[in-house]
């Protein structure tokens, strides 16, 4: 379980370019909860997901996780709480190691890593039955650097290892965003598979509102620094995009912009 | 006598390649380009010649040099880390400390070993114990000394912790996501490596006969110089091949400086080489398109004027 209390982030503080980027967020997060997270450029979604991994440690406020109290912690630390990935499919993955390097780096997740060998026979057969479970060939190719794969690939990975040794909460930070639409479908449906498998918490950041919808049961809308909509039950079920739009108008004062968000049907 | 000069040569290659192991270590895994070489050399020279002169036994001494390297490869990691100091800068600050660190160790600038035991010594006697040529124990001991270190390393870094080290130089957010604390590794990483590049001038120091404060100057060089070498020989991702193409690089390196020597080189022009060498190819895929794009813009000219021609 997952609670943030009145959640503040500033970047530069007292420089020209001050960047207020949470204003007192307060969430909680139950086991099992999937929340997807919308709002407009700068709203502070990537900020907040930061926040939790420990990239950025906040002005004032708490994070906790599971009942442990890990705001000053850094990211290193988090590690066997949170798994996490990025919309760039190269930041979470090692292109110069091979496949099942990178995977036997996230196996150790937030272990003592000691001097035995980082790959054994056992080893070696549990990564080829994770990824044969992925359905992209990529058993056949333990021995590749993963820098040979391609985006879409690599961030299939990178979700294998994100939920290696069994994270409390999985962030996705508009982990489709980068790919071709094709290509985007084929990892919302493993983020699926990998999400119920593992019964896992998730928080993931979307401008896809048609995914926000669709995907999770719960869906947080941000503003300005600040949660405006936390939308789950009922309500949720019978809301349609151009509700969600309009609910975001009502709440916020101004249109959804976001230069990439995606309203259409599909 | 030309095989004896080939002997010496890779023999030296055998003693520079522990340095350009090191560098390897920082320039390719840890994609830290450290400085800190040009001190941590003669430092391993200086500590094992203060210690030989003082009658310690020189395989100590030898070991001593490699502990000292890896602090002052610590020295340069803690700087950058916790003080947040570029890593090009950590290492010349390390650097700059150690030339007066060094001559406090020596006590004078020069200290000769052609009359104190050394390792070379100690193998000899047992090289000649055994009824071997007595013209082959540098070679023989330096291969058995590079190849036990190379074979360590390349087991090492198929560790979990040598494969985290790699990470560490390949994707820092993505192991630091996964539980590493990268400045640990980092600083690690910095001490190996330096401490291989203090046995280097150790081995070097023991095998020339003396150590001179001013043996580290352009040593990162040479050591960058060896790693390229080896990466355009042995083109491999593969651990265990790419050190050996490291060690490799060195010896051909020294074989290329005695070439030059023998064309009439003057020994103080060939730090330039060097230098003009470790440029071209570091430079060498800007040049080449470059050159590709001037090829390009020729083939359009010469279309352009059968073009006009027609």
């Amino acid at each position: 379980m997952l609670k943030i209390n009145n959640l503040h982030k500033v970047f530069n503080m007292g420089k020209i370019n001050e960047n207020y980027a949470l204003k007192g967020v307060n969430l909680t997060v139950n086991a099992g909860n999937f929340i997807t997270i919308i709002g407009s450029n700068g709203a502070g979604k990537s900020t907040l997901l930061n926040m939790i991994a420990g990239t950025y440690l906040p002005e004032l406020g708490n994070i906790n996780i599971n009942e442990i109290h890990v705001t000053k912690w850094p990211t290193y630390k988090r590690a066997p709480l949170v798994g996490r990935v990025f919309q760039d499919p190269l930041r979470g993955t090692a292109a110069e190691m091979t496949i099942e390097e990178n995977l036997s780096l996230a196996f150790m997740r937030g272990k003592k890593r000691g001097l035995s060998r980082g790959i054994n026979k056992g080893r070696r057969q549990e990564f080829k039955k994770m990824l044969s479970w992925l359905e992209l060939g990529l058993e056949e190719r333990l021995e590749y650097p993963v820098k040979l794969l391609s985006g879409g690939q690599r961030q299939a990975l990178t979700l294998l290892m994100a939920t290696l040794g069994e994270p409390e909460i999985l962030l996705l930070d508009e982990h489709t965003a980068a790919l071709d639409p094709k290509t985007a479908i084929q990892i919302i449906d493993i983020t699926k598979r990998i999400v119920d498998k593992n019964k896992l918490t998730v928080l993931m950041v979307t401008h896809d509102m048609k995914q926000a919808l669709e995907m999770g049961n719960r869906t947080i809308m941000m503003d300005k620094g600040k949660i405006i909509l936390d939308l789950q039950g009922q309500e949720r079920e019978d809301m349609t995009i151009n509700d969600l739009v309009k609910k975001f108008s009502e709440k916020s004062g101004h249109e959804l912009t976001d230069d990439r968000v995606l309203l259409s049907e599909g | 006598m030309w095989i004896n000069l080939i002997l010496r040569t890779v023999e030296q290659g055998l003693a520079f390649g522990l340095l350009a192991m090191g560098v390897y270590i920082t320039f390719r895994i840890l994609d830290f380009p450290d400085l800190t070489v040009e001190g941590s050399f003669p430092l391993g020279a200086a500590i094992t010649a203060r210690f030989i002169v003082m009658g310690t036994d020189p395989f100590l001494a030898t070991l001593f040099a490699f502990a000292a390297g890896a602090c002052a490869g610590i020295i340069t990691g803690l700087i950058n880390t916790k003080l947040k100091i570029a890593g090009l800068l950590a290492g010349i600050l390390t650097m700059t400390s150690l030339y007066s660190i060094n001559l406090r160790i020596m006590g004078r600038s020069n200290i000769p070993l052609l009359r104190q035991p050394t390792i070379i010594n100690n193998i000899e006697g047992f090289i000649e114990g055994i009824g071997m040529n007595p013209d082959y124990v540098s070679l023989f001991g330096f291969i058995i000394i590079v190849f036990i270190i190379k074979i360590l390393l390349d087991y090492f870094l198929y560790t979990e912790m040598g494969m985290s080290l790699r990470a560490t130089g390949n994707n820092p957010i993505m192991i630091e996501s996964l539980g590493v604390n990268t400045d640990v590794y980092k600083i690690m990483g910095l001490a190996l490596a330096n401490g291989l590049v203090a046995l280097s001038g150790s081995l070097v120091a023991q095998y020339q006969g003396f150590t001179d404060v001013g043996m580290g100057i352009g040593m990162i060089v040479i050591g960058l110089a060896s790693v390229i070498i080896g990466e355009v020989v042995i083109r491999s991702s593969k651990i265990p091949l790419a050190t050996l193409g490291v060690i490799v690089g060195a010896i051909i390196y020294r074989l290329a400086i005695a070439l030059a020597l023998q064309m009439g080189f003057a020994p103080t022009d060939l730090k330039i080489v060097t230098a003009v060498l470790v440029i071209l190819s570091l430079g060498a895929p800007t040049l080449r398109k470059f050159m590709i794009q001037d090829e390009f813009a020729d083939r359009l000219m010469e279309r352009g004027s059968s073009d006009a021609e027609n």
